[in-house]
């Protein structure tokens, strides 16, 4: 799914409990990650619930495969993970995130308190992207 | 009669639609609300007594003093210290007992001394009291709490021994809810030459303060907690003993005589207190106090005992649901866990729903950990809790469930 058609899903629903169902079938939807990928190294600090990305690389652009223990996290991990398909380095740097989650009606998530930690999960997606273009100072966080 | 309701329309806040919803306020643990009475308060000094204190010898340096004094002796009628030389006013309660650690502690702990300490403090104490102890090469020790979270007094005798210098315990533990018998402790701790400390952040919004009584040789609290501002927190420490300790930060209005070879400090309280201090927020914390002591301390306990027994079992109602602390002496401090369900998970629905409670391991992740989980949920009562806010979490518990189960 696009994430044009996921914000049109979310426009859809008008109440929080129909987007958070949503959310809840974008989380079992998702594809988990063996316990083996569940290491340190992929973890993102800064969330309230564990949550794991990693980054794929695959001739010059990106994607990221991730989970979380909370079912409405990985919903939003799910989301993420499509904003970020097969983008390139640059193309990620220059995705704001926030714009998206505001049009899908899901901005509790871009509070500076970082709840479900989707900022966190951005930096470090953002992070994976400067560092494959080799500019690890092109790393500038999504809320400025 | 004391009247939750009467006193919620103290509270400018919990009568407002926040992000268009009511306020189901119940994270008074973490941080309390405040009664109009401490916001006056506070624009009343900034808009007409206010300058810096100790300094000035014109009427409005000299009132923003005498104001900023009248909060410490509001301090010691609150907690019943025998004077207001005993009171020290920190930026919070971990600054508190890092003054105490960084004084006392250093200059007393050596290798083979040991801190003891409950398997429940939080960080603040923990935290701190560990790395002194490093520092120090003191041993730090912890006595385990009973299956239920309450106090056990033969582990706790059991780990006190000669060697301990120091008993840094909470007087009510943040996350089981459990009241330490304070008085017992002290008696046991001076019998083997050591001196206790209390952390008094939860246990001074529940109940009433009385460090002769209680006979402790330290005693924290923050102010924030009590209804009144954050960046003001109270240290409690017995003229005898403070008298003893060095500075804990060096600067203005703490000293007698300076040259640029030597410096004599002042006594206590102003030894400890460097710098310009957080002048307004005394004064809030003041009347903050002053607003409490207009009500029988007894009256409150009653109330919340009787709120605590409703919400306990309302939760335990709730199918599925595991109250972590259920010890017999118990204030309204309520970790839960819902089984099969994400702390996370439950917070994203409970904010949807209006209801302010914490998640994760609440500054006692070894607690946390040690009771088989990462993060839990927390629900926690003020003197403005009412029986309404416990019916809207229930409610929202199985919403929650429906939309996650």
């Amino acid at each position: 799914m696009t994430i044009d058609e996921l914000t049109e899903n979310f426009s859809f629903l008008d109440s929080w409990e129909d987007r958070y169902k949503y959310l809840i079938e974008l989380g079992n939807a998702l594809n988990r990650l063996s316990e083996e990928e569940k290491i340190d190294q992929w973890k993102v600090p800064g969330c309230q619930s564990q949550v794991w990305i990693i980054p794929h690389y695959n001739n010059g652009t990106l994607h990221f495969t991730g989970d979380s223990d909370a079912i409405i996290v990985r919903g939003i991990i799910a989301i993420v993970l499509e904003i970020f398909k097969d983008k390139t380095a640059q193309e990620i740097l220059d995705i704001d995130v926030e714009k998206i989650f505001d049009k899908m009606g899901l901005k509790e998530h871009i509070t500076p308190n970082r709840r479900s930690g989707m900022l966190s999960m951005v930096d470090k997606i953002k992070y994976y992207a400067a560092q494959a273009l080799g500019t690890e100072d092109g790393y500038s966080r999504v809320s400025s | 009669m004391f009247d939750a309701h009467k006193i919620r329309k103290d509270f400018p806040i919990l009568n407002k639609l926040i992000d268009g919803k009511k306020n189901i306020y119940l994270d008074t643990a973490a941080s309390a609300q405040k009664p109009m009475a401490v916001i006056k308060r506070i624009s009343e000094v900034y808009e007409s007594e206010y300058a810096n204190v100790h300094r000035g010898s014109y009427w409005l340096s000299e009132k923003a003093t005498e104001d900023y004094e009248y909060a410490r002796k509001a301090v010691a009628r609150f907690i019943y210290a025998k004077s207001a030389d005993e009171i020290v006013f920190t930026r919070n309660a971990t600054e508190g007992i890092n003054l105490v650690a960084a004084t006392f502690g250093a200059q007393n702990l050596k290798p083979g001394d040991e801190v003891l300490l409950s398997r429940a403090e939080h960080h603040a104490n923990l935290v701190t009291w560990q790395q002194w102890a490093k520092k120090t090469g003191a041993t730090i020790k912890y006595f385990d709490l009973d299956e239920n979270g309450g106090f056990n007094k033969e582990k706790f005798f059991k780990a006190l021994s000669p060697k301990t210098k120091i008993v840094s315990v909470t007087a009510m533990s943040n996350v089981l809810g459990t009241i330490f018998p304070i008085k017992e402790m002290s008696q046991a701790a001076h019998q083997v030459g050591a001196k206790i400390l209390i952390d008094a952040c939860q246990y001074a919004v529940h109940k009433q303060i009385d460090v002769q009584e209680f006979d402790c040789d330290f005693l924290v609290f923050s102010g924030h907690k009590v209804y009144g501002p954050t960046g003001i927190g109270v240290l409690y420490g017995k003229k005898e003993i403070l008298d003893t300790m060095p500075p804990y930060q060096y600067g203005g209005d703490m000293i007698e005589n300076v040259s640029y070879e030597e410096t004599t400090f002042a006594p206590a309280p102003s030894r400890f207190e460097a710098g310009t201090p957080a002048i307004v927020q005394a004064i809030g914390l003041g009347s903050a106090l002053e607003y409490l002591m207009q009500f029988d301390f007894k009256e409150i306990e009653l109330y919340e005992q009787e709120l605590t027994e409703y919400t306990t079992q309302k939760l335990l109602e709730v199918k599925g649901l595991k109250l972590l602390g259920t010890a017999k002496d118990k204030g309204g401090v309520f970790s839960f866990a819902l089984e099969g369900i994400h702390p996370q998970d439950l917070a994203f629905i409970l904010g949807q729903e209006g209801i302010a409670v914490r998640v994760g391991h609440f500054c006692a992740e070894p607690l946390v950990k040690s009771l088989g989980y990462n993060s839990l949920t927390r629900a926690s009562l003020g003197i403005y809790s009412v029986k309404e806010d416990i019916d809207e979490l229930i409610k929202a518990l199985y919403k929650a469930k429906d939309l996650l189960g």
